[in-house]
């Protein structure tokens, strides 16, 4: 039986950094919000407790904040001849549970794509002809880099991330990335105090003629207070930031920035620990009525509202657009169907240099405290003469040094034993490490649907991932790696690896937790599922936000980029969307 | 202050909660909440882990231990840089994790069918760590009883344990019953290392050994007074969750 | 889908519904200020439980001699005060004596509220009437014998209660005499800010000068520099009070209550008034005693743990960090005579105050799962008798009293 609740104005499905920011939006709008969220409410004091936030095997191995896949799995396939299984654990990339969401667990890596990203296919077909992408599924966004400035300024200012501009207003700036685009102003707050392994990689980019700048991060470098009017203080560079929630409020995500506020609201509630099952739609299809979801008693409610925005971590928007019917299922035989399309990922690959005289502390760290180089990002250098689109951020950002996990060895170390140990406590200190984030680019194999044969806990059927590797981006990674050959030998080390990315997208080892697409933005129904304001073309009164209207990914973490997506739907929702509810905000 | 069901659901309600239907009836459900007008917090709400205390083992046979003992003491064995596995508690930490959540896979997903995967697939067979450890265990034990003039595998001298450790890493051995040697091994390995490198409350890393071997201070939580001292040794000693010897009162 | 739009409307209609009084205006007057006299005298505090309809009774109120609960004072007449006449009302606030004569406890404070004004009185009286009747039955009297004999206020009356309005001072300013009134009267900060005699009443001798109460201790609110609040600027008495924080410390516990619902919402020169008047109050020693030595056993672990639990958000210097986390240095909370709140604060935790110019509600988290008594006892020894702060040690054997 389903219990019928009082409508609401609007029902957000996931309280993460999405969700919160669309929710506090809307309630300053007067609307009546409720948010259902599947996992446990969390604060700081009592979920991120200083005296055991900083417990590797609880949250760094066992992943305690994380999503389980007892509650939802999901199965994966490198291709299409092949039988999709079930991810029985996650590993390749770990989605969130609860509120706050991934943003609680985090690194703070806070970009902004460039205008070259958002309107990429017509850049890319421009510059180097259609040639070059004619392989690839790529898409322009609807949007411009020009539209989008100020909400990833608003997005930095909330979370007040600590950076060095780059380019502000066409003027280029000392110290910052001379890539971006321009921006309005700079950061909130200067860069964090600097570790020493991306002091030395700083130096020795720099004497390679490459730009060097400190990574934007939302580990914040000093105390701030936000728009909001809420306080957050200094990183301490505790190195458990990433998988791991913040104890000192130092770590930008919903509960450091908007919750205190968005809580006290008498127009905002949160049903935690309750999942969304579908989103209801009335018989025309056209039209969404609310979403049903249940509660850990078992017990099923209907939440009827004016709106419906799907706020859960992409591929879970993704998952319950096509478990309710909102838009047709992509079909890569035909190339018909939207829900599902241009999921990309990222291209990743490291190298690390051991030293014998240096000592890097790599305990002092941060999620986000670190140098990066962009001179072989995305479109920022000439592809003319090479056989791929795309590139790669190089960055030296040493996250922690928690020793189950970060224990290099030099090559040829056995894994254990006596030499093994010898070795390890030989390079725990004195091995710097660096690594390539590179853009992953669409092509028509690479999708998402329903997997025909594993269930949910409701008999639900899976997401299914069909992903490898395309071979433009393997070509981008490996043409990244020589550069970063170059960059190893420059350390002068007493020798280095360099780890190459290859075919096979391996579903194991932990790589990124940036999976993009699936419910792209764009310019064309026949090719999108949302449009440029994140609305679907199917169901006017569904708005879809996150990194699943990403139409590819570049080299660069996603959150910046869906933190401006949120604000820039929450502005369109307001200013447009309520004087004509129902309707789509762009003709089809 | 509107909070409907006070009760905060704890870690362990919350990982129990993923088979709610059959926790509807049982005595502590964890309630779906509503949360409005308030930012929820409440007075000695916290969950932190249980200390384990060493005293008798709670999954493994006293055969098994042994020959997980001799196996960490392997892995991990002790010389000048720190004390072995064994005595550093891996095997007290792996019996404590084999009978909880990580030992029943609680937290994965557990449902058939069940098929071989490609490698890029990742672990796809039915059994559980905890069930992997029994087979496996015997499986090694009986290995070596045929192979090693009837010893098992403890009582092997130590240059043969690391032999037969070797061969079981590069698959070179076939256990019977289908134990997959290569996998076994590894599940052994990575376990042997987080209990080495876990925080000592888990059960093993004894007196912080492998973090004092290293030279990383633990759960400290505060490092601005060292962040501008390139290249210079951290000075002060490691600390766990309990805490450290200069937290104790003489 | 006109449901937006309309509840947008809506909205707009109830806001100007609320102020439109069906009243005369001087009588909506009286209900104004009857209505503020409510905020100055926080009666929701007590007489309003968390989630429930306004005043219509209370949490229960754990005092020395057993539990009281606030009643209903809704105007509903099986329930609350609805029977009552003003003239009992009147009685209740400024002689002890309720409807029927029952005697108060004076767990309600009218102690304080005996020093009001007819006028304010009659105002508040005329507010309450206004409020929404709700039907809930509240047996105010939990205690046991022989407390629960409401006779026996009579002889604590005579021993403890002297009625009579407040007087003013005619040497001092008329903002002086405005905040004495405030402080000594409708405000009832003596309830929880002066220590109490064996029977619970004010040890008016040491008014201010610090309390216990519920697991709390209410710091030394006097103008003394070392313990008391001599330190702060009058601007920054001000702000505490309107915001809940002011770069000396932050609210939590019972005072963060108390500026939510009472001292943020009073006028601009109403605080200034109680700025003022405390600053000019004395009391408790006013030199510091030496601190017990860094080398000293307890102090040296304390220093341990403090560094390894607490300087990540306190600051190695014991700084805090404004509206975020408060400091410890120069904090005369931190070196009140008495450390329950501190050892409170250890062991279970606490959220600090949220108000619209404090938003960001952070809280401590509880310790005490990971400190032994002898721990706790050590750090707060040492965030006692460090940067400048001195204060007697804590012992352990007083810790086990809060857990």
């Amino acid at each position: 039986m389903t219990t019928i609740l009082p409508r609401k104005d609007v029902v957000i499905v996931g309280l993460g950094w999405t969700g919160a920011i669309l929710a506090h939006e809307l309630t300053e709008g007067g609307l009546d919000v409720v948010a259902i969220e599947r996992g446990p409410w969390r604060d700081t004091a009592t979920d991120f407790n200083i005296g055991y936030a900083q417990d590797e095997l609880r949250y760094g191995i066992r992943r305690d904040l994380f999503l389980q896949p007892a509650v939802e799995a999901m199965t994966m396939r490198n291709s299409t001849s092949q039988t999709a299984l079930p991810m029985r654990d996650y590993g390749s990339f770990l989605p969130g549970n609860g509120v706050g969401g991934a943003g609680v667990h985090w690194n703070g890596h806070t970009w902004r794509f460039w205008d070259s990203d958002f309107q990429i296919a017509d850049h890319l077909r421009d510059r180097y002809g259609a040639g070059r992408i004619q392989d690839l599924q790529l898409q322009n966004w609807g949007v411009t880099g020009a539209e989008m400035e100020k909400s990833f300024d608003r997005f930095e200012y909330l979370a007040g991330i600590s950076g060095k501009a780059g380019n502000i207003s066409g003027q280029i700036q000392e110290g910052g990335n001379p890539f971006e685009d321009p921006r309005a102003r700079d950061y909130p707050l200067p860069p964090m105090q600097m570790t020493y392994a991306p002091t030395l990689f700083a130096e020795v980019t720099r004497s390679l003629n490459l730009h060097p700048f400190p990574t934007p991060s939302a580990n914040l470098s000093k105390d701030y207070i936000n728009p909001l009017g809420i306080a957050m203080g200094q990183c301490t560079m505790c190195g458990f930031c990433e998988r791991f929630g913040c104890a000192n409020y130092s770590k930008s995500s919903a509960q450091t920035t908007i919750l205190p506020v968005l809580m006290k609201k008498k127009n905002f509630e949160v049903r935690t620990d309750s999942e969304v099952l579908h989103v209801d739609l009335d018989a025309s299809k056209k039209h969404a009525r609310g979403v049903t979801y249940v509660n850990t008693s078992g017990e099923e409610f209907f939440q009827p509202a004016d709106m419906v925005l799907l706020c859960a971590y992409g591929l879970h928007n993704v998952r319950l657009m096509m478990l309710s019917g909102i838009g047709q299922i992509y079909d890569p035989n035909t190339g018909e169907g939207t829900i599902g399309r241009n999921y990309c990922y990222q291209t990743n690959a490291g190298a690390q240099v051991f030293f014998d005289d240096k000592n890097f502390n790599p305990f002092i760290a941060a999620g986000a405290l670190g140098q990066t180089v962009d001179d072989y990002n995305g479109d920022a250098f000439d592809h003319g003469p090479l056989d791929f689109v795309g590139g790669a951020g190089i960055n030296c950002i040493p996250s922690n040094g928690r020793p189950i996990q970060t224990r290099p060895t030099p090559p040829g170390t056995p894994r254990w034993g006596s030499d093994w140990k010898k070795a390890t406590v030989k390079s725990y200190k004195s091995t710097l490490g660096f690594s390539s984030q590179g853009s992953s680019y669409p092509t028509r194999g690479n999708y998402l649907d329903l997997d025909p044969t594993y269930t949910d806990r409701f008999g639900r059927p899976l997401l299914r991932f069909t992903f490898d590797f395309p071979d433009n981006d393997i070509r981008m990674s490996n043409w990244v790696s020589d550069r970063m050959e170059d960059i190893a030998k420059a350390f002068g080390g007493r020798q280095y690896t360099n780890t190459r990315r290859k075919k096979g997208w391996d579903s194991v080892p932990y790589q990124s937790t940036h999976n993009t697409g699936g419910a792209i933005m764009g310019t064309d129904p026949k090719t999108s599922a949302v449009n440029k304001y994140l609305q679907s073309w199917d169901v006017a009164n569904v708005f879809v936000i996150g990194a699943s209207a990403f139409a590819h990914n570049a080299g660069k973490n996603p959150t910046g980029t869906v933190g401006a997506l949120a604000f820039h739907a929450a502005d369109v929702i307001r200013q447009q969307y309520l004087r004509n509810p129902g309707q789509p905000l762009v003709s089809a | 202050m509107e909070t409907h069901c006070l009760k905060r659901p704890t870690r362990r309600q919350f990982l129990s909660s993923v088979a709610f239907t059959i926790l509807a009836g049982s005595a502590a459900p964890v309630m779906a909440r509503s949360i409005s007008g308030s930012l929820p917090w409440e007075a000695r709400s916290a969950d932190p882990p249980v200390q384990v205390k060493p005293g008798g083992w709670l999954f493994f046979t006293p055969e098994e231990a042994q020959t997980m003992e001799a196996v960490a003491d392997r892995l991990v064995p002790a010389d000048d840089l720190s004390l072995g596995g064994k005595d550093a508690g891996c095997v007290l930490y792996l019996d404590r994790q084999l009978v909880g959540s990580y030992g029943t896979s609680s937290r994965l997903y557990t449902k058939g069918p069940f098929m071989p995967g490609l490698a890029t697939q990742g672990y796809q067979a039915p059994d559980t760590p905890a069930q992997r450890y029994r087979s496996g265990i015997a499986a090694l034990n009986a290995f070596t009883r045929e192979t090693k003039g009837g010893k098992r595998f403890a009582e092997l001298a130590p240059t043969d344990q690391d032999a037969v450790l070797k061969d079981l890493e590069a698959g070179k051995i076939t256990l019977p019953n289908k134990v997959d040697a290569k996998s076994f091994f590894n599940l052994m390995l990575a376990n042997v290392m987080e209990g080495f490198f876990a925080d000592p409350i888990y059960g093993g890393n004894k007196d912080m050994a492998s973090w004092k071997m290293l030279g990383f201070p633990g759960a400290r939580y505060d490092y601005r007074d060292h962040v501008s001292k390139h290249n210079q040794p951290y000075p002060l000693p490691p600390v766990s969750i309990a805490g450290s010897m200069e937290w104790m009162t003489r | 889908m006109s449901r937006i739009v309309f509840s947008l409307t809506l909205a707009a209609t109830t806001l100007s519904a609320g102020l439109a009084f069906a009243q005369a205006p001087d009588q909506a007057d009286e209900i104004i200020r009857g209505r503020y006299q409510a905020i100055l005298g926080d009666c929701a505090a007590c007489h309003t439980a968390p989630g429930a309809k306004p005043l219509s009774g209370g949490l229960p109120l754990e005092t020395p001699f057993g539990q009281i609960i606030p009643p209903n004072i809704t105007p509903d007449k099986a329930s609350g005060i609805g029977n009552w006449t003003e003239a009992d009302f009147r009685s209740a606030l400024k002689n002890g004596i309720g409807h029927d004569g029952k005697r108060l406890y004076p767990a309600m404070p009218y102690p304080a509220y005996t020093k009001m004004t007819d006028k304010d009185v009659g105002n508040l009286w005329s507010y309450l009437r206004t409020v929404d009747p709700v039907f809930n039955p509240v047996e105010s009297n939990q205690l046991p014998f022989p407390f629960n004999i409401r006779l026996s206020m009579m002889g604590w009356n005579m021993l403890n209660f002297t009625p009579g309005e407040f007087r003013p001072d005619p040497s001092k300013s008329a903002e002086w005499n405005r905040g004495a009134y405030i402080v000594q009267g409708p405000g009832h900060c003596g309830t929880c800010h002066s220590p109490k005699t064996a029977l619970g009443a004010d040890e008016t001798s040491e008014a201010l000068q610090g309390g216990s109460l519920q697991g709390w201790y209410a710091p030394n609110i006097t103008g003394n520099s070392y313990i008391g609040i001599g330190s702060w600027s009058e601007d920054e008495i001000v702000q505490y009070l309107k915001t809940g924080t002011n770069g000396h410390t932050i609210a939590s516990g019972p005072m963060a209550e108390a500026i939510q619902a009472s001292t943020s919402l009073m006028a601009d020169e109403d605080v200034k008034a109680i700025a003022t008047y405390l600053k000019s109050t004395e009391g408790g020693p006013a030199q510091k005693p030496q601190p017990i030595p860094a080398s000293d056993a307890r102090m040296k672990v304390g220093a341990a743990i403090y560094h390894d639990t607490c300087s990540a958000c306190h600051g190695g210097d014991g700084k805090g960090a404004s509206q975020l986390f408060p400091a410890l240095a120069g904090s005369s909370i931190v070196q009140q005579p008495s450390s329950e709140t501190l050892m409170r604060l250890v062991l279970q935790g606490s959220q600090a105050v949220h108000t619209p110019q404090a938003k960001t509600t952070p809280a401590m988290p509880s310790l005490g799962w990971r400190l032994s008594d002898e721990q706790v006892a050590a750090v707060l020894t040492y965030v006692r008798n460090s940067w400048g702060n001195a204060a007697p040690s804590v012992g352990a054997s007083d810790i086990g009293v809060q857990r």
